[in-house]
């Protein structure tokens, strides 16, 4: 019974990280905790939904339009609401509010656009159930492993093999330092946020074609639960906010199975407060680090 | 006399309230090196940031080529050719020597001449070439300053903006600094070199300004400021 929760929780678990991943991108070239992200994720899954329920698109179109306008959508996010902020040299709190601001407007967009009710989000992946080993492997769960997972490779080919990479690594580190090799810091963080933006929206797709379910309000739990990851991992660094996302995937499976189903949410929210106290850098950081 | 490659024409910058450079004139030359020498909180990193575009001059025009530089952005300005090496070093820390000097490269696109310029880096600085996977913040500060040399190299300036190179190191690493810039100067780079270190700075330089807190007080050959009085009592420690 065991390695049935441990495989549920590890298939919710890539998930977090994928959207975990998006705190960490903007994390580390910004210093900036985007409390938009879990919006973004609800926006990102209404996005698809419109794609595949109304416009009756298929799920590989819901994909490509969801990860399209929801990266478009953040980047504008940046380039209207926190841009102007940096080039007055504005304090860390002010933009860390404009995001919890931007939230709020992300949401209630989409209430007045699709109602605040829960929608109907049909299955993704429904070819049926095996059974491997005893354990009941829903085709669902493995799309979605599969999908999160070739994201993740993908993100990280980014960051580590391409130029655009580079110079996000090289933004993240010093970023008077970008400018002066002539990289434009600006289209960087626009970079940074769609990437950001992007994987939420595929993340926010596959959760709700899991559970079957899409409302304005999805995205507060979900993004609370993977910022937990993300600093857990050591917010700003990728293979930590991976590692961060299946740690609370798990433990949130394990603890509804073992403890009771109410301490579901409740149990990513123990590990960031142990978190903070025994390991503030997460488990991956090394120094604090400081902007400067 | 042929038009300066670089001209500032009396630039003032400001930190909010601050007036860190006071209606500035400076002309450098094509292929040569100038000195700007000055004591600390003189304005002189203020210049170079200035001229790199990281700061925007309240009044005043920057010249280069004749060309208004103002309105560009820093990263304009590294395409047309001027790169500032800045105080303290600033390398990537946690990236490999290679990946610092191939962002340094970041604006071009010409393959071929930026694997020659890499080898020509390597040559000038074979410490560097021995330690191309070694992330920059292992380097020892004299690497470090050797990185950010070779890094601004990189983008094939035509200006080259040192500001302290020999800042914090022994004194037989300064020699070899200095001795680089001249190399640096033979492949046809014009260099305003900024330096606490007044004697070798003048000894290097072709022509040199002083900087007093925020205005130029003294402009000339370098050979003609190390012999001047009051350089001397000023700078030069009454040698
Ligand atoms: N970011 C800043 N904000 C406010 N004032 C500044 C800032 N940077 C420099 N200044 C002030 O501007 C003046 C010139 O500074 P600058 O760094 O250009 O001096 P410098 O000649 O390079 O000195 P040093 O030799 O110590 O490097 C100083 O009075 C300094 O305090
Ligand atoms: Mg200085």
């Amino acid at each position: 019974m065991i390695l049935q929760q441990i495989f549920d929780g590890l298939t919710l678990g890539i998930v977090y990280a994928l959207i975990a991943v998006g705190y960490s991108l903007v994390f580390g070239v910004l210093r900036l905790v985007n409390f938009a992200h879990g919006a973004t994720y609800a926006f990102g899954a209404h996005i698809a939904m419109v794609v595949i329920v109304s416009a009756n698109f298929g799920l590989f179109w819901g994909f490509i339009a969801s990860v399209i306008v929801t990266g478009l959508m953040t980047m504008l996010m940046d380039r209207i609401a926190l841009r102007p902020l940096r080039i007055k040299k504005s304090k860390g709190i002010s933009a860390l509010i404009t995001t919890i601001g931007c939230s709020y407007i992300i949401q209630n967009t989409l209430m007045i656009v699709f109602g605040s009710r829960s929608k109907w989000f049909p299955k993704i992946f429904d070819y049926g159930n095996f059974n491997v080993g005893g354990i009941l492997v829903k085709s669902t769960q493995v799309g979605i492993i599969a999908v999160s997972v070739a994201l993740l490779l993908a993100l990280t080919y980014v960051v580590h093999k391409t130029k655009i990479g580079l110079a996000m690594r090289a933004v993240q580190q010093n970023s008077k330092a970008a400018s002066l090799m002539g990289i434009d810091v600006n289209k960087v963080v626009s970079f940074t946020f769609f990437l950001g933006g992007a994987s939420a929206a595929v993340a926010g797709t596959l959760i709700s074609g899991y559970y079957q379910i899409v409302n304005p309000q999805m995205g507060f739990v979900a993004g609370l639960k993977a910022f937990s990851a993300a600093v857990l991992g050591g917010i700003g660094i990728l293979h930590g906010a991976v590692f961060g996302g299946l740690v609370v995937g798990l433990a949130e499976s394990l603890a509804a199975y073992y403890i009771g189903g109410g301490y579901r949410d409740a149990v990513a929210f123990i590990i960031l407060i142990a978190v903070l106290i025994f390991r503030p850098n997460g488990l991956f950081g090394k120094k604090v680090i400081e902007k400067v | 006399m042929p038009s300066p490659i670089l001209e500032l024409k009396n630039v003032n910058t400001y930190y909010g309230m601050i007036h860190a450079v006071k209606g500035i004139n400076m002309e450098i030359e094509k292929g040569e090196i100038v000195a700007l020498i000055g004591s600390n909180g003189a304005g002189k990193s203020t210049t170079l940031n200035t001229i790199a575009g990281l700061l925007k001059p309240k009044k005043g025009e920057i010249l280069y080529n004749g060309k208004p530089l103002v309105h560009s952005s820093a990263a304009d300005i590294v395409k047309m050719g001027i790169c500032l090496s800045p105080e303290g070093r600033e390398v990537f820390p946690d990236l490999s020597v290679q990946d610092n000097l191939r962002l340094g490269a970041f604006t071009r696109k010409d393959k071929a001449k930026i694997a020659a310029d890499y080898e020509k880096v390597y040559s000038l600085f074979p410490r560097l070439a021995e330690r191309k996977t070694q992330v920059a913040k292992t380097l020892s500060g004299g690497e470090q300053q050797m990185l950010a040399i070779g890094r601004a190299l990189m983008s094939d300036p035509k200006v080259l903006l040192l500001d302290e190179p020999s800042l914090g190191l022994s004194p037989n690493l300064v020699m070899l600094i200095f001795d680089l810039i001249k190399d640096i100067k033979k492949l046809g780079v014009t260099i305003l070199l900024v330096e606490q270190n007044a004697k070798m700075a003048l000894k290097t330089a072709d022509r040199a300004y002083v900087l007093e807190t925020g205005r130029i007080t003294l402009e000339g050959t370098g050979k003609a400021l190390l012999t001047d009085d009051n350089v001397r009592k000023a700078y030069l420690g009454n040698i």
